[in-house]
């Protein structure tokens, strides 16, 4: 096991490697992956100048729900946000190079896409939850604390299983194109918001029926001591962690289904 | 021995094809169709057929790449879909038309890694890279970034990467494709040697002749997805009757034609005559006719060309398939 882990590190660092010998891109997109993450930030902000209070929600409250959502997400996308990717692979064959290796498919996958360019926005989204946790008016507790840790790591699990479970629909569906990308940059925004906003229909199959209200809405309830102004129960705010493994366990079931259907190309 | 065998091995593709301008209809293509194989440990075995005739669908379905559609295939006594991280340990595989390297880096960096992947003790390791070196000429590009290599020294990288874990078997598919005729000897040579060691079993597909002449002493032949000769290349000749040529040069015309079983006169142009010998009759009698004759100058005798029997191997397949 250890043993295992170290090999993946070794590959992660050689993956390091290589993008540094671009090094002028790697700043390049380091650097943009900066100024492209303030705009939705600046979007909240915007609308929070026209009115004051959201679907129930102060902007204090509201940018914490954003800073949440953001943390779990970008850690989610540093790990496997390039797993979209295989859409390539499965076209061009390209799979054929990793399963000959003596290591797990997904695995050699991410370790060969580690997104280094985006550990920019890990640090941005870790300064906006700091600056929304200053605002907010947060009764502290060791268990909120507990909580608060615990939610972006839940969250970006979530988030992992989601990336994942989208990109397999190119094993079989060779011309899904950005699909999976849409789906997932989708359930981002959704999180972002407090889910009141949100038309009834809408709401309830991504919220509940995706499980995309316990990646910020219901931790960050908890975390505020606020009613859900849905009148769901308070425990809601502690159903994350069993929402992230199912969500990891339907992932590894689509994966483990898509590979199966992988056919690589003549050559 | 038995290291692969495979028993009605089967590969089918669903294929969408245009039928009208906005119609898609669904067919499947038989890739492979039924091939049966016993390839024993220790054995070179070259895998031919002309394009598309399922060579390389096949060495996916041996390396765990692609799940069969039908039919049994065990390698190296392991299922290679179900149990690919085991096989992977013990095969290596080189894809002549895909790179299993480190783009971006150097070739040094692709073998250490590569130990890493394969557990493979240190000592055991720089042995081997000290082999392949040598005998591949590494030492002048291995710090180079593969990026920038040429094709020849890739493949002789890649290669290397696919023998440092010291595999039971070495799966070739078309790793001659495209090299120049420098490096092309560099690769089969290497494996020239490798398979006289003896103790790596070797499946090298490729339609180029030159490689199968030089390396295999047994070729199975494939064609739309099924085996159409397996053994050796004289099996082969003496199946389709191939002809030896005797290249005759005289110092004046004959004054009576040559008479002998088994010998044709294919042609004649002043004082040069070829004539062609079946496989089974001896070239003794029209040699001691021509001495007779007291005007030969010179004599050569080629061996039947073995492209020249692939293609009659192919045409006979074909008409089959026809018929
Ligand atoms: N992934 C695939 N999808 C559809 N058809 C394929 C695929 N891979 C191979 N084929 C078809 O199967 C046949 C055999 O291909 P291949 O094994 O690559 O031939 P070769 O002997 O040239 O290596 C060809 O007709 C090819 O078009
Ligand atoms: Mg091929």
């Amino acid at each position: 096991m250890g043993d295992t882990l170290r090999i993946y590190a070794k590959l992660i660092a050689a993956q390091g490697r290589s993008q540094a010998s671009y090094r002028f891109s790697f700043w390049l997109d380091l650097g943009s992956n900066v100024i492209i993450v303030g705009a939705d930030l600046l979007a909240v902000l915007v609308i929070f100048s026209r009115v004051p209070v959201l679907a129930g929600f102060s902007v204090t409250e509201t940018v914490l729900l954003f800073g949440l959502s953001l943390n779990a997400f970008s850690l989610a996308d540093l790990f496997v946000g390039n797993i979209e990717r295989i859409r390539f692979y499965v076209r061009f064959g390209t799979l054929d190079t990793v399963l000959i290796r003596p290591l797990g498919v997904l695995p050699q996958l991410l370790a060969l896409d580690v997104g280094f360019r985006r550990i920019g926005r890990i640090i941005y989204s870790l300064a906006v939850l700091t600056v929304a946790l200053v605002l907010a008016d947060i009764d502290w507790t060791p268990w909120r604390v507990v909580l608060l840790i615990a939610t972006p790591l839940f969250g970006a699990m979530f988030f992992c299983a989601f990336f994942i479970a989208t990109s397999t629909v190119a094993f079989w569906w060779i011309e899904s194109g950005e699909l999976a990308n849409a789906l997932t940059y989708g359930g981002r925004d959704f999180t972002s918001y407090p889910i009141t906003v949100y038309g009834n229909w809408f709401r309830r199959i991504f919220a509940f029926g995706l499980g995309f209200a316990f990646v910020a809405y219901y931790p960050g309830l908890a975390l505020l001591g606020r009613a859900d102004p849905l009148g769901g129960p308070m425990w809601l705010g502690l159903v994350s962690p069993v929402v992230a493994l199912a969500a990891g366990g339907v992932a590894a079931a689509f994966w483990r289904f898509g590979v199966r259907h992988y056919r690589s190309t003549g050559s | 021995m038995k290291i692969i065998e495979t028993e009605e091995l089967k590969k089918t593709f669903t294929v969408h094809i245009k039928a009208g301008r906005f119609r898609r209809k669904r067919t499947t293509v038989a890739a492979v169709d039924g091939v049966s194989l016993s390839i024993q440990r220790g054995e070179m075995v070259g895998y031919l057929g002309p394009n598309g005739a399922g060579k390389s669908t096949t060495l996916k379905m041996l390396t765990g790449v692609l799940q069969p559609s039908g039919g049994l295939v065990s390698v190296c006594g392991l299922t290679p879909v179900a149990q690919r991280i085991k096989l992977a340990r013990r095969i290596g595989v080189v894809f002549g038309q895909r790179s299993t390297l480190w783009w971006d880096l150097p070739l040094r960096d692709s073998f250490e890694l590569l130990r890493h992947v394969y557990r493979v003790p240190p000592a055991e390791h720089a042995a081997r890279l000290r082999t392949c070196r040598d005998l591949l000429d590494l030492d002048s590009f291995a710090d180079t970034p593969v990026r920038q290599l040429s094709l020849g020294q890739r493949m002789r990288g890649e290669l290397t990467t696919a023998l440092l874990h010291g595999p039971e078997i070495l799966f070739l598919d078309e790793p001659t494709i495209g090299l120049d005729i420098v490096s092309k000897q560099a690769v089969r040579g290497f494996l020239a040697e490798l398979g006289e060691r003896g103790d790596t079993t070797i499946v090298l597909t490729t339609h180029d002749l030159a490689d199968i002449e030089r390396l295999c002493r047994r070729i199975i032949v494939i064609d739309h997805g099924r085996v159409v000769h397996d053994g050796s290349i004289d099996a082969l000749h003496a199946r389709y009757g191939s002809r030896r040529r005797v290249i005759v040069d005289l110092d004046a015309p004959l004054e009576t034609p040559i008479d002998v079983p088994g010998v044709e006169l294919e042609s004649s142009t002043g004082t040069r005559l070829v004539f062609a010998v079946d496989g089974s009759a001896s070239v003794g009698p029209l040699v001691s006719q021509l001495t007779a004759s007291g005007t030969l100058r010179d004599l050569t005798i080629a061996e039947p060309e073995i492209e020249d029997v692939i293609a009659r191997l192919y045409q006979q397949a074909a008409v089959r398939s026809l018929g």
